[in-house]
């Protein structure tokens, strides 16, 4: 047979293997993917617009929406970038504290990576597993922050709730039980030879592919580029220790930028981040913990400043980077531009699917630990002869559509 | 035949099928206890049954209607016939001197393959796909599947399973063919969890990959005939290993002197507990255990491994008779 069957195995906007929609348009033949289409823009919701019409405290809680995971990253990077733009500094208590949260949840998020996986590979008991054990962070942050999820702890010039005895205490022991899970994780993870065929060699950035594609965060740093922002660019309380970034050579074996080398930076991260949070509570300052305390006055600041800064935070994706112009006019950013960190991942996903096998697209999708509606910045919306409609087009479009519904059903104003 | 037969031929499907997803209700408990889940009621598969059957049955349009719509029946219909032809214990099967060993291995192919050919017929490239892979999965454990059944016709020079359930095969051979019907049996357990379409080879259905694979397309009354075929087909392969390599009455462990009524129900349901440990050794366990394989993977391991370890048996099998 000279002409091989050729089918397209369409991969989202809806699928079992994504969590967010995205479309990847594989062709496949047999079980080879001989050609691939990432199709991003599903989840833009244009949440930089909503923030450029707010006051600056009221853009922070919107940042925290932007992802649907890692709901510190996105307000750290704005605090910091709006420090800057306003020429203030937290007190140090508070950007302890700061950090404290910040790595918290990089633990859940990092063990909810490793649930991920394992469920992508069709491993669901470990998924369980993880998760049950990833409870107790998710406890502490509730304790210390009020939720689960979506903390609203950070504000402009430090935080907004102190750290009680009490905390501390909690947060001893978790670190204690983190610290014999995580042995039990690597355990699990790095020596089941059944994990290790599903993702030895699956998803392998090269170490100059990794830098021609311009990857951040666990999946560089798996390549072995030794790049973290709390290493680089060290902010708040990282700039008080040494924050090295994890690379596998350092621990495992030489990088060879697989879905395993990747689970190895992960693991071991998770000890990182527990050593930060322990240095931090030992080493936690008194003092005030707002710059500013009364919310008014901040915003009559902000309204008087004129001024721009760039700050970046590592979140447990990758490098999330914010821009900020306040202009003098009103009391919220006059410009606000938000980079996250799966936008630069999810360029690796067409290259490392070409030549792979359908039964990897789960784990080279999942091996980034995407986050779709951090990276939806723009939506294009083209017409049938391939011409992209503009704003306004659009508008008039959706106003006919709802007469014609209005009409259709009958709705009388 | 008389009536009697009949009433019994037709009881014992039916009792099958409700013992199938009995057994599928306390696999998926037990699996769940063990990732420390609390899991659905035991009747849960009977609910899901009920559900598919008042669900619409969507066609999908570019299928193939006749192949898509006949092969969940006539998946069904061969898990049927296959409890037919598998012995209850100590209660006869139906068909007993009517079919053999080969039938059964066709019969449980014959499920496998219509569930392949539906897939193929449905049109959408997840099911080819999850198709293919069934294809290849299905080349690759039927050999050691093969391997296991001739080594019992080696030991009996029969096919019959009336004449293999008769008397135990640990006592009818030498101690050197003994441990080829081990290695035997470690092959069988190995094959189960592919021929049961479940994890570590649930390959063709993936839901992570290919959403389903085979079963992506279909829907409602379908569906719900694929379900009960696999449910069957869980219960009728542990009964089958159940019956090749533990046949021991309760009566002759015990030292039991039982007759009529009492005899029948006390071996039935020694027989159904014997079942039961098969079935979660060999499915729910394995199934808890392990992560999804590659095709690949997962064909070599058949191949080389299995294989190799099949025909080990089936060599000392050769050698001790």
């Amino acid at each position: 047979m000279s002409e091989k069957a050729h089918y397209y195995v369409p991969v989202g906007p809806i699928h079992p293997a994504l969590k967010e929609p995205i479309r990847v348009e594989a062709k496949v033949q047999g079980e080879k993917i001989v050609e691939v289409d990432v199709k991003r823009g599903f989840a833009h919701r244009g949440i930089e617009y909503m923030g450029m019409k707010r006051n600056a405290i009221q853009t922070l809680y919107l940042s925290e929406r932007i992802c649907g995971i890692c709901s510190i990253s996105h307000p750290y990077a704005f605090v910091v970038t709006s420090e800057k733009a306003l020429g203030i500094e937290a007190p140090p208590r508070a950007q302890y504290i700061r950090t404290i949260v910040a790595e918290l949840e990089r633990i859940h998020s990092h063990i909810l990576w490793l649930g991920v996986v394992a469920h992508e590979i069709g491993f669901d008991p470990l998924l369980f597993w993880t998760w049950k054990g990833r409870e107790k962070v998710l406890d502490v942050l509730e304790l210390i922050t009020g939720n689960r999820i979506n903390y609203a702890m950070y504000m402009i010039g430090g935080v907004r709730r102190d750290l009680k005895e009490g905390h501390i205490k909690a947060l001893r022991d978790m670190i204690d039980y983190y610290r014999k899970f995580n042995e039990q994780m690597k355990e699990v993870f790095l020596s089941d030879p059944a994990y290790k065929a599903r993702t030895r060699g699956v998803a392998q950035l090269s170490k100059k592919m990794a830098l021609e594609l311009n990857v951040v965060g666990p999946t560089a740093r798996a390549a072995g580029i030794r790049m973290d922002i709390r290493q680089d660019i060290p902010y708040d309380a990282y700039a008080d220790m040494d924050v090295r970034a994890i690379v596998p050579q350092d621990f495992v074996s030489d990088p060879r930028g697989d879905a395993y080398d990747i689970t190895v930076v992960r693991l071991y991260e998770i000890d990182q981040s527990l050593d930060i949070i322990e240095y931090c509570i030992n080493e936690l300052p008194e003092g005030k913990i707002l710059a500013i305390d009364r919310y008014p006055v901040l915003l009559a600041k902000i309204k008087r400043t004129e001024g721009e800064a760039i700050g970046a935070h590592e979140a447990p994706r990758g490098e999330v980077i914010h821009y900020l112009k306040y202009d003098g006019t009103r009391n919220g950013p006059a410009v606000w531009k938000v980079i996250a960190p799966s936008y630069n991942n999810i360029n690796s996903w067409a290259p490392l699917l070409l030549g792979a096998e359908v039964a990897d697209i789960p784990v080279v999708v999942a091996y980034i630990d995407p986050c779709m509606c951090c990276n939806d910045r723009l939506a294009l919306v083209k017409a049938e002869d391939g011409r992209v409609l503009d704003p306004g087009v659009l508008h008039r479009k959706a106003v006919e559509k709802t007469e014609r519904i209005k009409r259709e059903l009958g709705v009388r104003e | 035949m008389n009536y009697g037969d009949l009433a019994y031929g037709v009881a014992i499907p039916l009792i099958g099928v409700f013992l199938g997803l009995v057994y599928k209700g306390i696999d998926r408990r037990v699996s769940a206890r063990m990732t420390s889940r609390i899991g659905p009621p035991i009747r849960q598969p009977f609910w899901d049954v009920g559900k598919l059957l008042v669900k619409e049955t969507v066609q999908p349009e570019n299928a193939v209607g006749w192949i898509y719509n006949a092969m969940p029946l006539f998946a069904f219909a061969s898990s049927l016939t296959l409890l037919l032809y598998i012995p209850f214990g100590v209660l006869k099967a139906p068909l007993n001197g009517y079919g053999d060993l080969i039938i059964i291995l066709y019969l449980l192919t014959l499920q496998g393959l219509s569930m392949a050919i539906g897939g193929f017929a449905s049109g959408s490239p997840f099911s080819s796909v999850g198709a293919q892979r069934e294809m290849v999965l299905m080349m690759s454990y039927e050999m050691p599947l093969a391997t296991v059944i001739v080594g019992f016709a080696l030991i009996y020079k029969s096919f019959s399973l009336g004449v293999i359930a008769s008397a135990p095969v640990w006592w009818s051979v030498g101690p050197i063919a003994a441990l080829g019907v081990a290695l035997l049996f470690v092959a069988l357990l190995v094959v189960t969890p592919a021929e049961l379409a479940k994890l570590p080879f649930d390959i063709a259905e993936a839901e992570t990959e290919i959403a389903e694979g085979m079963l992506a397309e279909y829907s409602g009354r379908n569906l719900a005939l694929f379900y009960l075929s696999d449910a069957v087909r869980g219960f009728a392969m542990a009964a089958l290993e159940v019956v090749l390599f533990f046949p021991f009455t309760l009566s002759s462990i015990a030292g039991l002197n039982l007759t009529g009524w009492p005899y029948y129900t006390v071996e039935t349901l020694w027989f159904l507990f014997k079942v039961l440990v098969i079935y979660l050794v060999a499915v729910t366990l394995v199934r808890t255990s392990f992560g999804r394989f590659r095709i690949e993977q997962a064909s070599r391991m058949f191949w080389a491994y299995v294989n190799i370890v099949a025909l080990i048996g089936l060599l000392l099998v050769w050698m001790g008779v």
